[in-house]
């Protein structure tokens, strides 16, 4: 598969017949180039106010059934995907005024008013043209109060491309729109039990394509993302105690990483290039934090603390690291100058405060704290200062991960029985499950943005 | 006269004690050593026979008292095998009855120095996976560090964790809770 896409600007319409040629590598060169004009989203607060927007059926420039099919399909595609993102209120179909299909493309074809009257504040056009197998999407983002072209892209592949070139080019408009690339090209690695065992499984940033990756004959826990999206690591039994694997996604590759007496568990790979990885061994008796090169030596132990200290998360730049420690008593969240070596505790509120995850922005740690047997989902800034609790009377809320843009949480519940994989906002709203499958899941990782 | 009378009286006394003398000493001869072959091989064979019964009736006391002394044994490895330790929640430490139990354990190791024990760290599943795993790891290594202090050699005692992985009770109440907090032993 080939996707090739070309940047719409107002008067680029001959592009068109070029698009096949051009090849992805320009696509990072023109996109990202255009200044942010225009705060639509608020980066500090992306979720205060959400956007109205209307996402018509695209219009159909080839006038075969298929065509039109594709049109509805892509449209559907696109709002869920925008909805994800929990941005967007998305207009309900039935106000337009336009007929579907038939409100415009291009800035001088758009009766603006007709949007402006029903609220929506952003407007994505859409173009469908197929020639034999060759699909050729493009898509608009336009303001309608100020009537102008936000964003414009247009993409070739084959029709079985559709869901992939759809969420490019929500990506990109969600870059225009906050400056980070969105979610759309990225995935979620979890646990799930099957039986007595359990397995890694993956699936797309919103519970698509679910894919199983181990066989489910032993215990496999703590599954991490490298940075470059390629690889896991995590632990398995599978020689019958826990060690350290590293497995190469694609291909099913699995290696030993590290497999000390005692524990080997809580892999985490050190940023920014994943060349070390931090781990929690027990070989000296003691549970502590190492960092290990890529062979699975030990480069240097981290902590010196009797007790347990387990579960790094380094912050974006690989300066510092979260963990979990029980040095004061009860399991609080520290966090360290890899520098200096010095620990800090950052938790005070509860006894039970574990599983860190530093956000990608390096601002705050997501983490789960438990009272009274239930468990929920805060987040704190990296300071210390800022508690604040995102889940609240929904049974067990566990395991927080951050989405690569720091926009959205995956985590588990619960709240409806069994342990299920749940997504929400940085702020705790729209809660939803993404994963319908059998059994408990578990320890989700939200992947790096895959490079296309 | 009287005296030669006596004297002949005396001589045939003797001569007839002499001769039942004689006769008394061939009669058993004859009678329990008989002479031919045959009743002697007879004879062999039957003491033979009876040794043989004894020697089998102590080899089945030996192999009785051998077979009460190994089901001893081996109701001894199903007890040691059987011992679970308790801990309280988020504890590795150990109880005063955890102790108790230990000591029996140790003894046993100390009676079979051939054999390698693996500790077994357990949790409920309250708290979270990964951490869990660390307190499993834990609990077996206050079990494995009073073993050894109790004299068992470290290199005979191996742990492993499996965190809130097994629970020995899939419930969610105090009852199954208490039961899943353990360590328990397993031989190599």
């Amino acid at each position: 598969m080939k996707i090739s896409s070309f940047p719409i600007v107002n008067a680029c319409m001959k592009a068109a017949s070029l698009c096949l040629l051009v090849v992805f590598l320009l696509v990072g060169a023109l996109v990202g180039k255009s200044p942010a004009a225009y705060d639509y989203i608020n980066i500090s607060d992306p979720f205060q106010k959400k956007i109205p927007i209307a996402v018509p059926v695209p219009a159909s420039l080839s006038t075969d059934q298929e065509t039109a099919r594709i049109a509805v399909e892509a449209a559907e595609i696109l709002g869920r995907s925008l909805d994800f993102t929990g941005y967007f209120t998305m207009i309900d179909k039935r106000a337009f005024l336009d007929a579907p299909g038939k409100q415009g493309i291009t800035g001088s074809e758009i009766n603006f008013k007709n949007w402006r009257d029903i609220g929506s504040e952003l407007l994505v056009t859409g173009g469908v043209r197929l020639e034999g197998r060759v699909l050729q999407m493009e898509f608009r983002l336009f303001d309608p109060f100020r009537q102008e072209l936000l964003f414009g892209k247009r993409y070739t592949g084959e029709v079985s491309d559709l869901r992939k070139m759809v969420l490019r080019f929500c990506d990109e408009m969600i870059q225009r729109l906050t400056g980070d690339f969105g979610v759309f090209n990225t995935k979620i690695v979890f646990v799930s039990e099957t039986d007595k065992n359990k397995a890694l499984y993956v699936c797309d940033f919103d519970g698509g394509n679910l894919r199983k990756l181990t066989d489910g004959n032993q215990i496999v826990l703590s599954p991490s993302w490298s940075p470059d999206g390629r690889r896991l690591a995590y632990t398995s039994y599978k020689n019958d105690k826990p060690d350290i694997y590293i497995r190469t996604v694609n291909t099913g590759d699995e290696k030993l990483l590290a497999d000390y007496e005692g524990l080997n568990i809580t892999p985490a790979w050190m940023p920014p290039d994943g060349s070390r990885i931090a781990a929690t061994l027990s070989f000296e008796g003691d549970e502590e934090i190492y960092l290990l090169t890529d062979s699975g030596k030990v480069d240097k132990r981290l902590t010196r603390s009797w007790g347990v200290d387990v579960s790094p998360a380094f912050s974006p730049d690989g300066k510092k690291m979260a963990f979990v420690s029980g040095r004061a008593g009860s399991p609080q969240i520290y966090v360290m100058d890899l520098a200096t070596g010095r620990a800090s505790r950052l938790t005070f509120e509860g006894r039970y405060n574990t599983q860190p995850d530093w956000s990608p922005k390096g601002d705050r740690i997501a983490y789960s704290g438990m009272s009274d047997g239930s468990s929920d989902i805060f987040v704190i800034n990296a300071d210390g200062s800022g508690l604040r609790r995102l889940t609240m009377d929904s049974g067990r809320n566990e395991s927080p991960g951050w989405s690569p843009d720091g926009n959205m949480i995956v985590f588990t519940s619960n709240r409806k029985g069994a342990a299920d994989i749940y997504v929400m906002t940085s702020s705790g709203a729209d809660q939803r499950r993404i994963v319908d499958m059998a059994g408990n899941q578990s320890l989700p990782d939200w992947s790096p943005v895959m490079k296309p | 006269m009287k005296k030669s009378m006596s004297f002949g009286l005396l001589l045939v006394m003797m001569v007839g004690l002499m001769f039942f003398v004689s006769c008394a000493k061939k009669a058993p001869e004859s009678d329990e050593f008989p002479m031919d072959a045959a009743t002697e091989e007879q004879a062999e064979t039957e003491m033979e026979r009876q040794r043989r019964i004894a020697e089998e009736e102590i080899e089945e006391y030996r192999t009785k008292q051998e077979l009460e002394t190994e089901a001893m044994k081996e109701e001894e490895k199903a007890a040691f095998l059987d011992t679970k330790v308790y801990f309280a929640f988020d504890n590795s430490s150990l109880s005063a009855e955890a102790r108790e139990t230990l000591l029996k354990q140790a003894q046993w190791l100390k009676e079979n120095t051939d054999r390698t024990v693996i500790v077994e760290g357990h949790c409920d599943n309250r708290g979270t996976e990964e951490y869990n795993l660390a307190l499993g790891s834990r609990r077996a290594q206050s079990v494995k560090d009073f073993l050894v202090n109790s004299g068992v050699e470290t290199s005979r005692i191996v742990t492993i964790s499996y965190g809130e992985e097994r629970p020995s009770v899939r419930e969610n109440n105090e009852d199954a809770w208490a039961k899943n907090r353990r360590a328990e032993f397993r031989l190599r």
